[in-house]
Formats: structure tokens, sequence, C-alpha cells
């Protein structure tokens, strides 16, 4: 199978305390750590392991700045055969709908039996993959726990629903999946594997060669903008406990006591 | 606003979800002053949409075979068919509604507006609703260009359930409509999550942990801590998918939901995909080492910690106590 897989650049939940820069209108971007977005190193994991019985190639592609390509060799160093970095300044400021549609351009670009993203980015929204699909006309399944090949015919897939049981389908290639974290274990990528894919060329494409109007996309062509960042008010916020670890520790004992908390 | 509104209503053993009542509310505070419809799709469904109509002025009822099982890939050009060109649509954000939601909102040339937790309003053409990014650590203020309408999902829990009403709404057959509806996904089977060895759900007491933990290793001081309190040990999500417990004891959306009345959360950041799990307003003690983790804002006590610093004190704490 030719396998397509959406990666996007996000600071690192594990690396970042995020705030909110001083005139609100963006975080705090300097020290900012980056790595892939987690649902997407699942989905490249599945790429691979896919390809593996089936045959066929993976393509890991990002819509980004020149900054995105080290995220997507990484994400190579996985088992990908090629990558292809998305980058125009017309694409900056897209909506979910204008990345979908850059995303599009690119998948009908070539000839894939399969896209693959992740179940959802930094923003929370879950929404590109689905919207990959129906620009596509393709079938979409959302967070997808269990993806079966058959030699010829339907996938078999499990989605994981509300409350955690599997619902099972059977879906027609080619198809958008939306991948969710748990589906396998994704591989450890090592400096080894990313020198390996290092002469590998990685194309860059832009609005023209991908024959998108830029009034379509980017800041342009958004109908949803984020107009500032805020931290909400504390509905009844926490007290909070503080002093030495050991202040700290008689505190908590003393509060799960009186609630019940220590049997 | 002359647009009109619609309302997804999920339902499941004959009674419609709470995410209905959520969504009605969150469409008066969205569209002041509107009257949604109701959308009620199934098999078999009358009795649930004369549920519905004790809450809409207006049920569509969309009742076949084909739609025993809600699958989106059916649903959604059904809907596409059947909604006004311009109109509001509102879904629950949850694996039927982004499963549904994105490709709707393209297919109707309608704005998609994710995961709304409250509502700034409506003017002109422009919608204005407030987000969260980064797993709740921001807020956002979202504004939508909603001219050739909108699908917007609305995060399950974050407006309060309209009173259930006693008023008589009008339940309109639609059903015809969905002949020969087919989609190239084909719902096969429904396999139902495991229950494990302790069963979190019945517990008094929890012991929460998150990534916050960093290494399985560790997860020996939260079993330690745990112990001595005679409670029992849960996690979040990432703990599951590293596999480092076993998946009934994941708390969450996609996990179990727990009662609880003294809830530990140790190392979790507090995503309401998580915090969704944990029901009947516990004791709610959180441990993280972010002064702005989001938890902080549902928990009843917070403290600013390493767990790697304060697990082994308190747990020798409690066991002296003994
Ligand atoms: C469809 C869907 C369903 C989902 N269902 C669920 C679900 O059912 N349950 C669930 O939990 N998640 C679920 N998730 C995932 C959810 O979105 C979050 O990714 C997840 O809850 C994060 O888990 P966490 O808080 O443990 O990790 P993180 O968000 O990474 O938080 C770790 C926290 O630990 C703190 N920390 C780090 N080191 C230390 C230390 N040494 N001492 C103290 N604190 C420390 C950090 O400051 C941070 O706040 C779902 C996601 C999707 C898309
Ligand atoms: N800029 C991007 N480049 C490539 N893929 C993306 C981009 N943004 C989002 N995606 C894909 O869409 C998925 C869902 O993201 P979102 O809809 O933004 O929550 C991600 O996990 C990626 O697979």
């Amino acid at each position: 199978m030719e396998i397509l897989v959406c990666v996007k650049r996000v600071p690192d939940p594990a690396e970042n305390e995020i705030s909110i820069g001083p005139d609100g209108g963006d975080i705090e971007r300097d020290d900012l750590v980056y790595s892939v977005n987690e649902w997407d190193n699942y989905a490249v994991e599945e790429a691979v392991r896919i390809a593996e019985r089936t045959g066929g190639n993976v393509t890991i592609v990002s819509v980004d700045d020149d900054e995105g390509e080290e995220v997507v060799r990484r994400q190579m160093a996985m088992g990908a055969s090629q990558g292809l970095l998305l980058t125009d300044e017309a694409f900056e400021g897209s909506d979910g709908l204008g990345t979908a549609t850059i995303l599009a351009a690119a998948a009908k670009n070539g000839t894939y039996d399969l896209i693959l993203t992740g179940a959802q980015a930094d923003d929370g929204a879950a929404q590109v993959g689905g919207m990959l699909a129906a620009l596509l006309d393709w079938p979409y399944a959302s967070v997808v726990n269990l993806v079966e090949t058959n030699s010829d015919g339907p996938l078999r897939i499990g989605r994981e629903i509300d409350g955690g049981s599997q619902e099972i389908n059977e879906i027609e290639t080619p198809c958008v999946l939306s991948i969710q974290t748990g589906i396998n274990e994704p591989r450890y990528v090592g400096v080894r594997g990313i020198r390996k894919v290092a002469s590998i060329e990685l194309p860059v494409m832009d609005a023209e060669a991908l024959g998108i109007s830029a009034e379509t996309v980017g800041t342009a062509g958004a109908k949803v903008r984020r107009v500032d960042y805020f931290v909400p008010e504390q509905r009844a916020a926490a007290e909070m406990i503080e002093g030495s670890t050991e202040e700290i520790a008689d505190r908590i004992v003393d509060l799960l006591r009186a609630q019940g908390g220590i049997r | 606003m002359d647009a009109r509104v619609f309302v997804y209503v999920a339902h499941s053993a004959g009674t419609i979800d709470d995410t209905a009542l959520e969504l009605a509310t969150a469409a008066q505070r969205l569209f002041p002053g509107s009257s949604p419809t109701a959308i009620v799709a199934g098999s078999g469904v009358d009795a649930v949409a004369r549920e519905a109509a004790r809450s809409f002025d207006e049920v569509w009822k969309l009742d076949t075979e084909a739609l025993a099982y809600p699958n989106a890939e059916l649903l959604r050009p059904l809907l596409v068919k059947l909604l006004t060109p311009g109109s509001m649509t509102l879904l629950p954000h949850n694996t039927f509604g982004l499963d549904l939601g994105p490709g709707l909102a393209v297919r109707l040339g309608a704005t998609y507006v994710p995961d709304v937790v409250d509502a700034d309003g409506l003017e002109g053409t422009t919608l204005k609703v407030v987000r969260q990014e980064f797993a709740g650590q921001v807020s956002a203020h979202v504004h939508c260009n909603v001219a050739n309408g909108a699908v917007i999902t609305i995060r399950p829990g974050a407006f309060p359930a309209a009173q259930s009403g006693s008023a008589s709404g009008q339940v309109v057959d639609r059903s015809t409509d969905a002949d020969g509806i087919a989609a190239r996904r084909r719902f096969v089977e429904l396999i139902e999550a495991e229950t494990g060895d302790v069963d979190i759900t019945r517990e008094e007491v929890l012991v929460s942990v998150g990534r916050g933990i960093g290494d399985e290793e560790n997860l020996a001081l939260v079993e330690e801590l745990s112990e001595a309190m005679g409670a029992a040990v849960c996690c979040s999500r990432p703990i599951i998918d590293a596999k480092w417990l076993e998946n009934s004891r994941q708390v969450g959306t996609s996990g179990k939901t727990v009662k609880p009345k003294v809830y530990l959360a140790l190392g979790i950041s507090g995503s309401f995909q998580h915090l969704g799990g944990v029901k009947g307003n516990p004791f709610l003690l959180a441990v993280n080492k972010n002064p702005k983790a989001p938890i902080f804002q549902s928990a009843d006590v917070g403290v600013v910690a390493d767990l790697m610093d304060l697990l082994p004190v308190l747990t020798e704490k409690i066991r002296q106590g003994h």
C-alpha cells in the first residue's frame, strides 16, 4: 500500500509549560522545545507496520515553515522512504480547512491508498483528517485503534468510542483514518536512524507547485480566527498548600484523614 | 439571526444522552432566541423522539434499519441532503462528533467550529466562542465567519444540561429521506471494554497517576502510597498507552467513569477527556510540578511539587500514623 502520513510539529507537552506571551496574541515561543504531535507518532508507526506487511511506501508530509524539516526527517527515520514539506508564506494562519486543503492538494499529486493523521493535535480540534477525507471524497474513520489489512478488499478497523469500547468497521480504500494513541508502541529513533535518512532529498512544495490559489488558504482564507489567548478566571480556585516537603506531607495527611482518604 | 439551528440528539438504550440537553443550552447561548430542531436518528426511535420533543419544539425523526448503529459515514450524506443551507448544526465533541463533524462541515460548505467550551455570542455573521488549546493550558477567544452556516461541536460537560421540559414538540418523520443510503464504511460489531481485576468504578478512594510519574519503575512509589492509604490505583491514558497498567485502570471519556469520595491526581495535567471520567464531585487533591497545570482549576486542594520528592515522604508519614 502507498501510505501518506500527515504530521504536525508542536510544542512538546512533556518539555514545556505553556504560557501566554506579552500581548496575548500568541503563546510564549522563546525556549519552546518542539517535537512531533504525540498522535502522529503512532500514525507513522502504524503506517510503517502496514507497509512492512503489504509492501509499498510510506510518505511523511507536513504543512510547516522550514523548521518543519527536522520533524519530518525524524518521522521518516521510523521507516518511511519519502518526505514532503508543504511550505509557503501564503499557508501561514491557515485554519483547519486551509490545512486540509493544502494536504488534499498534495494527496492528489500522488497515488495513495491510505492516508493517516493523528486523532488530534495541540489545539484539540481533531478536524484535519475528516476534512481531508471529505475534500478527497474518500471514506473516513476517526479515533482508530486497530487496522487490519486484507490482501484484497476493505480494511478491518477498530474505532475507540466513548467508554473504551471498540467499534469494528470495514472501510473501503482509498480512505483516511485518524489514529488514536496506544494503537501500537512507536519505535525508538536514534541519531543513527536519523543520519540514515539525512541524504534522502526532501521535496518542498509551495502554493504554486500544489496548484492552490493563495486566497483560499492561510489568513486570507481562514473563516476561523484566534483573536487572543487568555487564562480563564478560576471558578473555585484550589487551596494551594505550600511549605517544605515535610510540611506539605503533614498537611496532606491531615486533609486525607478528614476526608476519609486513609483507611 | 434567521439561520436555522439543528441539534443532534445522541441516545442509547432508548433514552437521550446528557449531551443532547447540554447542546440545547449551548444553542441558546450561541444563538439566543433560536428554536432548534432536534435530529433523532436510529432504528425504532419513536420513544426517543417523543422524549426529545419534551425539550425541543420540533424533532426530525430518521428511523430506519440502516441507522440501527449511528455510523457517521451513513449519516453525513443524509444530513447534507436534509439540512437547510446556511444552518447552524450542533454536535457533541465526542468520538461520534469527531467522526461526523469535520466532513459534514466541508460537505455543507459550512464553517467548522470544534470543541467549544463557552460562547461570547453572535455579531452579524461572526460567531464568538471560547476554545482551549494545549490540553487546557490556555484558553482562546475565537471568531468564526458563519455566513455560510456552521457545524459546531460542543465539549461534553461544558454547558449545563437544559431542564428536560414538559413541552410537547412536534415530531416530523423524515425517515423516507434515508431510503437507499449507503456508505463505504460498514459497522461490523461492538467489542465491549473489559473489566479488570480491580473495579475502579466501585472504589471510594483512588490514587490516580499520570504521565508526570516519568518512568515505569516510579510506579512503585504510587503503589506504595496507595497501599498505605488503603486505596486503589488508577491512571490517565498515557500510562495505558505505555502498557504500564492494564486497560481497566484508565479513567476518562475513553476509559472508566469513577465516582470516588477522594481522588488524588498525581502528575496529571487535567485534560477534559481525563476529568470527564471523574464524577460525583469527589475531594480532589492534585500534585503537579507546574503551577499553571489546568488540573488546579478543578482541584479542591493543590500542591506544586515534584512527585519524586513528595511521594516517599508522604507514604512514610501515612505508614507511621498507623
Ligand atoms: C478521543 C480521545 C479520548 C481520550 N480519552 C482519554 C481518557 O479516557 N483518559 C485520559 O486520561 N486521557 C484521554 N485522552 C488523552 C488526553 O487528551 C490527554 O492527552 C491525557 O489525559 C494526558 O494525560 P496526563 O495528564 O497524564 O499527561 P500530560 O498531559 O502529559 O500531563 C503530565 C503532567 O505531569 C506533570 N509533571 C511532570 N513531571 C512531574 C513530576 N516529576 N512531578 C509532578 N508533576 C509532574 C506535568 O506538569 C503535567 O501537567 C483522550 C484523548 C482523545 C483524543
Ligand atoms: N500543519 C499540519 N501538517 C500536517 N498535518 C497536520 C497539520 N495540522 C494537522 N495535521 C494532521 O491532522 C491531525 C489532527 O490535527 P487537528 O485537526 O489540528 O487537531 C494531526 O494529528 C495531523 O496528522
